[in-house]
């Protein structure tokens, strides 16, 4: 099994928009969007759910009020500006001095619960969020959302590519196309340990150059071959020369560059597939060439890459 | 229902007798976020700050990958490291009992044997393991995870936050950075994009948030999720939606719909982006959009002196009289 | 003595499962009787992180002495290290055949951790 991911140091470098493409593309393989806190690859997609579930992660502070003494022990022990002090003058008796939990605060360390005086703190699990199996025009897409505050910890993350893994064992399909989530932390990590290839989508300015450094880093540090797209490189063509020739020294090598193009946003805001709207334009052709080269690599890692279950430290 | 932005020491919202006075103009935070990154948060971060007339101070929280920098030339920078506090355990008073193991929520202290084992990285600093030690034999020690840089730029204070590369907690880099927010001094703080704890952590304490979006299907997406992540804390926020033109009016009808006020729409104009690329402020590359800048501050210290008034803050009902940027 | 091997499934003919921390399952066998018995995952599976740690815990409260499965990173192999639980890497083919070659003496413990971790 095949699995590419596509990821970029921050947001907004066309990395979803490159994802949809190959997926329509690639013909047989099983799409996951690991994008989970803003998930855009479902509307280029426009997927049917057929199935979906609740994500639980983590555990959640509760104070039941009538139990509360008011005392503030979890008010004095708490690490995250999470219990809310009651607020004076109270104008009831009955609620005098109780606290809260914030929830979006409230990291789950459990603390206030073990310490509570008067054990009046419950700690359920939190639902985190929601993921979804569905059907496509470009293949069976795995993806999922977390909701607002909750932690990014990378877990629902790997949970959409484990059952991307299962649906394409289900589905006799070979390869997985994973719309990766940016920044450089444990979702991306999560995204890619184990992955086949990856390629880091890059814009030619200051800001770009700088994160393309660290989420490269990242590819390295976990030995995945990587290859590099420089997406509006006409911005700055200088810079984007720098950027292809600085790495392609340190053998991650630009596998093609995509210019400014308003074409890309129309198909996008008309809801249209950019390969069939809009077949001839030149950013078209440079994606269907970028694909065919990523392919390529795709399969040719593949191949680099050992048996499931040999040694493979080097 | 408490209002969430009173644990973080936000000017409280007022209610009923004794209320808490209107802050004063000179203090406001306003903050900039947006639910995708790539929407144009730190350019308007950065120009609203470079275009002050008076003292203001720009806060970096997009810890992650902190690029304000790179538009400012900055002098007497000052660096500070950002730590948590970890457990160390006293091998001589442990007994191996495994309660630090017990109440650990992040499998970052374990009971193999004795003395138990830290694993640094996951630990979130939550203080539990040395609170529950009946011996008393753990103690905190502090563990670098990123750091806070302090610099000027004339009138302009910078303070920038940076997660070190491999680490995972943000919001306690985050914490750091608002900690060196100096009062009495308008701030402007970029907040990391998304819904998730960073942001969170980074505009909980503002007093108004602005979200910064563009006109397609994917900037109206991850702009319901931003309205619903600042209507949860309760913050007041308005709209800015860059790179018209490109996309159509949905933004505007959906801000209309929501009653969520449009503050500012600057135009798609490829000379902004391509002096983006080369780390020129557009103030600087276009002065004539400092006026703008400015304008879209008063508008946002507005919306923030409004939201002091009402208890769940949100956008006053401007309906989207957008001010045209270009 | 106790061993655990991870496993996709709970029958001795399922494939070894290659990874400890998130392994579907462990199948404990005596090495004595040659009788074996499945140890559920569950924390290793939910943990967010360190899960490895988590699966280290569970095969030490079972009272394991060794553990065999494809990868062990470096926080699973210093939580197991720490209670003096041997590690065995590399294992392949079905649970049942990596006990038969265990038993055999064919399998030797690692000094370190044969692959990267997830980040922390």
């Amino acid at each position: 099994m095949k699995e590419l991911v596509v990821i970029s140091g921050k947001g907004g470098t066309g990395k979803t928009t490159l994802t949809g493409a190959f997926a329509e593309l690639a013909e047989d393989a099983v799409l996951a969007d690991c994008d989970v806190d803003a998930s855009d690859l479902h509307l280029l997609l426009k997927p049917r759910v057929r199935r979906r579930e609740v994500f639980r992660s983590g555990r959640v502070a509760q104070i039941r009020t009538a139990d509360c003494t008011g005392c503030g022990l979890c008010h004095d022990y708490c690490r995250f500006d999470a219990v809310i002090p009651p607020a004076a003058p109270q104008p009831s008796p009955d609620v005098a001095g109780a606290y809260a939990i914030d929830p979006i605060g409230c990291e789950g360390c459990g603390v206030c619960v073990r310490f509570c005086p008067a054990q009046a703190i419950d700690f359920p699990e939190r639902e985190s969020g929601l993921w979804f199996v569905s059907d496509t025009r470009a293949g069976p897409m795995v993806h999922a959302r977390l909701n607002v505050a909750a932690e990014n910890s990378g877990k629902l993350v790997s949970l959409v590519r484990e059952q991307a893994r299962r649906l394409a064992e289900a589905t006799g399909r070979e390869r997985i196309i994973i719309d990766g989530p940016p920044g450089i932390g444990c979702p991306v990590i999560a995204a890619i340990t184990g992955a086949t290839f990856v390629l880091a989508v890059a814009e030619p300015t200051r800001s770009g150059r700088h994160d393309l450094e660290r989420v490269l880093g990242l590819a390295q540090h976990f030995a995945i071959p990587a290859g590099i797209c420089i997406n509006k490189f006409d911005l700055h063509p200088g810079l984007a020369g720098e950027m292809t020739h600085e790495w392609a020294e340190r053998g991650v090598p630009t596998l093609g560059q995509v210019p400014y193009s308003a074409v890309v946003t129309h198909a996008q805001v008309a809801g249209e597939s950019l390969l069939q709207s809009q077949p001839t334009a030149e950013v078209t052709e440079r994606i269907v060439s970028i694909w065919q080269r990523v392919a390529a690599r795709l399969d040719g890692a593949a191949q680099a890459q050992p048996e499931p279950g040999a040694e493979v430290r080097p | 229902m408490p209002d969430a932005s009173t644990a973080r020491g936000a000017a409280p919202a007022a209610s009923g007798a004794g209320a808490t006075p209107v802050k004063p103009r000179r203090d406001w935070r306003i903050a900039v976020a947006s639910g995708k990154g790539g929407t144009g948060k730190t350019t308007v971060a950065v120009n609203l700050a470079l275009s002050s007339r008076g003292p203001v101070q720009l806060l970096d929280c997009d810890v992650e990958a902190p690029n304000a920098r790179l538009f400012l030339s900055l002098t007497d920078v000052r660096r500070n490291a950002v730590t948590i506090p970890i457990p160390e355990v006293d091998q001589t008073r442990c007994t191996a009992c495994g309660q630090c193991g017990e109440i650990c929520a992040y499998n970052a202290i374990v009971a193999m044997g004795a003395p138990p084992i830290v694993f640094p990285r996951l630990c979130h600093g939550c203080g539990g393991c040395m609170r529950i030690c009946p011996r008393h034999a753990i103690r905190e020690v502090p563990r670098e995870i990123g750091a806070v840089a302090v610099a000027g730029n004339g009138h302009l204070r910078f303070v920038e936050g940076e997660l070190t590369i491999g680490e995972a907690m943000a919001p306690p880099v985050i914490r750091a950075v608002w900690s060196e927010l100096a009062p009495g001094t308008p701030a402007i703080i970029d907040a990391p994009p998304g819904t998730t704890c960073p942001t969170i952590e980074a505009v909980r304490g503002s007093d108004v948030v602005a979200l910064v979006t563009e006109p397609t299907p994917f900037g109206l997406h991850d702009l319901e999720l931003a309205v619903a992540m600042v209507r949860a804390l309760g913050l007041p926020h308005g709209v800015i939606v860059n790179r018209m033109g490109i996309g159509d009016d949905r933004i505007q009808r959906y801000c209309e719909r929501e009653g969520v006020a449009v503050l500012a729409e600057i135009a798609d104009d490829r000379s902004i982006a391509e002096a983006y690329a080369r780390g020129i402020p557009l103030v600087t590359a276009q002065p004539q959009y400092a006026a703008r800048f400015h304008e879209l501050r008063a508008r946002l210290e507005e919306l923030a002196a409004q939201g002091t008034q009402h208890a769940q803050g949100g956008a006053g009902g401007d309906g989207c009289d957008a001010q045209e940027v270009s | 003595m106790k061993v655990a091997i991870t496993s996709r499934g709970l029958d001795p003919q399922d494939p070894v499962d290659p990874r400890f921390g998130r392994a579907t399952v462990f199948v404990v066998f005596d090495t004595e009787t040659g009788e074996h018995t499945p140890l559920e995952n569950s924390g290793g599976m939910d943990a967010a992180h360190g899960a490895g740690i988590q699966a280290a815990r569970r095969v030490q409260e079972a009272g394991v002495s060794a553990v065999v499965t494809g990868h062990c990173g470096p926080n699973a192999f210093r939580a197991l290290s720490a209670a003096g639980i041997d590690v065995i890497v590399g294992a392949q083919g079905t649970v049942a055949e990596t006990f038969a070659r265990y038993q055999a003496g064919d399998l030797q413990p690692v000094a370190a951790p044969d692959v990267e971790g997830h980040g922390l």
